[in-house]
């Protein structure tokens, strides 16, 4: 990114925040219903020092971060046995076309009732379990058959050869679903939260709107935004750090 | 192509089996171990199939056998998850097109997108609600932001990377600017375009559900909620298996779609 376009970025930042203000000052939007974008930010600033916002941040990142990690433990290793025997893939195939496409938040009512307090996780590991299986298969459909092949003809096992070429070539795939589970992960923790209550943003925001403090809502759910922007921002560096090799062979550009 | 023969459809018939064996064997073992097991939150598929029909569609014919229950609660989520995802795909494309073929403009809202965009869109709800109060326009609310963000950003990155040579060839030949727009650059962007508009489709679905479940008198959501408060297992697994058969023929019906829409896109990639 040059200084050109950052700073035509912030210029952007500062005239939405700007014409947020105007139209609450001037009346055109009642100030009532739509806090202004100033109060918006002290809001923002004091939630800082809140510690029943910073408490809820915890709650729902580390909910959101545990359910990952199980659902990216349990869909590695099942995308790898289904992506080494091409039988058993092509069986279940149809199972994961009509499982995948039920929303996850369909299932909220009955998790909850059924696992109580688990049933938060419960559900995030179901949801980002679809898309790191399905990042894995197609990593592993990738996979350079010669350089499988190679490796099988100088006597390695199946094993090594998941172990030391499927297994490298489809990371990045896997990373990227990973990715793309972590703001499904953020989501569905909080539409628990909105839903059910419990500790977490989702419930600071409700109870905020309950009380009226609209400012605060707003605030907390921009940080939420911020979050997410970061969480997303700091998962894609990791993986253009770890994966530059993958990038040069596939031929992008390093922008 | 030629009309399919008694003897292709035999072994399209035979493929078929040959796919999709699974479903009714995972069916039939669910069953048993449901039945076996009595496990309250898991009943049999064939309850739950009994209880759809009754609670769903026993209606009268004039009615397409939909129930009361059916009109009452499917066909408002339907309409405002149409209406919503159109509505929100409509104002993206069109502020898409407009953004991305201005680059200034375009860093101007980059950053701000990416912002909107990384929100989790149903905390939006209880901010939409304190303006909208309950109802429909909070559902339509609720699935236009979900929406509008992920179809903007696809919209935006296929219209800035039309390929540099085909605008140069419509300015050497004095194309119109409408024509040009129409007939080059749209087409040339809509790959991208679909691909935000499939993803938006899950997104719009999980947005009309948590938006009924916060804040609705009626609707599938609202359902699945009354349903867990009266401990209603069965009638919950019927409202799961409609919003699942939503979700699958929604997505199978927008790949069909896409893959009539881009047929040209495809062979000019395949001869290219």
């Amino acid at each position: 990114m040059n200084t050109g376009t950052a700073l035509r970025g912030a210029l952007g930042i500062a005239g939405f925040l700007l014409v947020a203000e105007a139209l609450g000052r001037t009346g055109v939007v009642d100030p009532y219903a739509v806090p202004l974008a100033s109060s918006v930010l002290s809001g923002a600033f004091g939630l800082l020092l809140d510690g029943e916002f910073l408490a809820g941040v915890g709650d729902t990142l580390s909910s959101a971060a545990a359910g990952l990690l199980l659902a990216t433990a349990a869909a590695v290793p099942s995308g790898l046995v289904l992506g080494t025997f091409p039988r058993a893939e092509r069986a279940v195939r149809p199972l994961v076309e009509f499982l995948r496409p039920i929303p996850s938040v369909a299932l909220l009512p009955l998790a909850l009732f059924a696992l109580a307090d688990q049933g938060k996780i419960a559900l995030i590991v179901y949801t980002s379990y679809w898309s790191v299986l399905i990042n894995t298969l197609y990593g592993l459909r990738d996979v350079d058959p010669l350089a499988k092949e190679t490796l099988q003809s100088f006597g390695f096992g199946r094993y090594a050869v998941v172990r030391r070429v499927s297994l490298p070539s489809a990371a990045p795939f896997i990373a990227t679903g990973v990715r793309i589970s972590a703001s499904v992960a953020l989501i569905v923790a909080v539409s628990v939260e909105l839903v059910a209550g419990g500790d977490g943003i989702g419930t600071f925001v409700s109870d905020a709107a309950a009380g009226n403090r609209r400012d605060l809502m707003i605030a907390a759910t921009a940080w939420t935004g911020v979050i997410g922007l970061l969480v997303n921002s700091v998962l894609s560096g990791a993986e253009r750090r770890a994966f530059r090799w993958h990038r040069t062979q596939a031929g992008e550009g390093a922008a | 192509m030629t009309a399919p023969g008694a003897g292709d459809r035999a072994a399209s018939a035979a493929a078929w089996i040959a796919r999709l064996w699974i479903v009714p064997v995972a069916l039939l073992g669910w069953e048993l171990a449901a039945r076996l097991a009595g496990a309250v939150y898991f009943p049999p598929p064939s309850a739950i199939l009994v209880r759809l029909h009754e609670l769903w569609f026993s209606g009268p014919l004039g009615r397409l056998f939909l129930t009361q229950e059916a009109v009452d609660h499917l066909l408002p989520s339907l309409g405002r998850l149409l209406l919503g995802w159109a509505a929100a795909c409509a104002v993206a494309v069109v502020a898409g097109v407009a953004l991305g073929r201005s680059a200034s403009a375009y860093d101007c809202v980059n950053p701000l997108i990416h912002f909107f965009r990384s929100i989790p869109p149903p905390l939006l709800i209880p901010i939409a609600m304190t303006l909208t109060g309950v109802g429909t326009p909070l559902q339509l609310a609720a699935i236009v932001f979900g929406v509008v963000w992920p179809v903007l950003i696809n919209t935006l990155d296929g219209a800035r990377h039309v390929d540099r040579a085909y605008l140069e060839t419509c300015e050497v030949f004095g194309v119109s600017r409408t024509a040009q727009l129409l007939r080059v650059i749209l087409p040339a962007m809509a790959p991208k375009v679909f691909a935000g508009l499939r993803i938006s489709v899950a997104l719009a679905l999980i947005m009309m559900i948590i938006s009924e479940y916060v804040g609705s008198t009626e609707g599938i959501g609202y359902h699945m909620l009354v349903a867990q408060s009266q401990v209603d297992i069965a009638s919950m697994w019927t409202a799961i298996v409609l919003l699942g058969v939503l979700g699958f023929v929604l997505n199978s019906l927008f790949l069909r779609v896409e893959r009539r829409v881009l047929a040209w896109h495809r062979s000019a990639r395949r001869t290219g």
